[in-house]
């Protein structure tokens, strides 16, 4: 593996003041790599989505990025609740998060589908009560 | 469509400068974040008339040429010091979204499908 960088952030639980900024710094870096404008972009939204969904939904987690000359990967692990139901939670406009989630402009339901729609692999698997575990990986190329 | 051509179309007010010079392509407007992560455009401009802290991060995670709250909406003074720091203009305009955004498609800025005004 020729790793460019390699990094793991924690995100805690309810943390709406510094929400975003795990996924700034990624953006930062990837610029600073020369990484493709458009791949930019789709880790941006992708990783935006999943930090987003960490402070909303989970008791607390991380982001793992991995950025190599051809690709990018963002492994995300969280300490639970965990998911019921994963397809019903893959539907665009299906969501659990709460009113004042909502006014902060979030929890329309998109998260986990665009996640999906901005990789080029996605892969989630929870367990509830133990937690979720998502993988994504973006081709430079 | 220039970013002066749609500051005199919402008889905008310039909140954080300078407006950007190049064309922009592209509008979204929604209150919720959550969608327009869902449609990012090149050169896009946003309008919300939703003003805290994560219309702007929204905004710089998805290069956003321009952010317009309507309404005649003031974000706070930390709001749009993030703006500044993040390169991003920032206008202010009495009409609605709805109204916003109509005046925009009907002078030919298309949304995020890419469709123009028959």
């Amino acid at each position: 593996m020729n790793e460019l960088l390699h990094e793991v952030y924690p995100v805690e639980k309810g943390a709406f003041e510094t929400a975003g900024e795990v996924s700034g710094t990624i953006k930062r870096m990837l610029r600073k790599l020369g990484v493709p404008s458009q791949v930019i972009r789709r880790v941006s939204v992708a990783s935006y989505e999943v930090e987003l969904n960490l402070v909303i939904h989970s008791l607390g987690g991380q982001m793992e990025i991995t950025i190599e000359p051809e690709s990018v990967t963002l492994d995300v692990a969280d300490r639970g609740p965990g998911i019921p139901d994963l397809d019903l939670a893959m539907q665009e406009g299906w969501s659990t998060a709460s009113d004042e989630v909502r006014t902060l402009g979030f929890g329309a339901g998109m998260g986990l589908p665009n996640m999906k729609r901005n990789a080029d692999e996605f892969d989630i698997r929870s367990q509830v009560g133990v937690g979720t575990n998502i993988h994504m990986k973006f081709f430079c190329v | 469509m220039k970013a002066t051509e749609i500051q005199a179309l919402l008889n905008a007010t310039v909140l954080v400068g300078p407006l950007p010079e190049e064309e922009i392509l592209t509008a979204c407007g929604s209150d919720m974040m959550s969608d327009v992560l869902a449609f990012p455009k090149d050169r896009m401009v946003l309008l919300t008339g939703l003003t805290n802290p994560h219309t702007v991060r929204t905004a710089e995670l998805l290069d956003v040429m321009m952010i317009i709250f309507v309404r005649g909406k003031l974000p706070s003074e930390e709001v749009l010091n993030m703006a500044e720091d993040a390169g991003i203009a920032v206008v202010m305009t009495e009409y609605t979204l709805y109204d916003a955004c109509g005046r925009l498609y009907a002078a030919g800025l298309p949304g995020g499908t890419g469709r123009r005004k028959p």
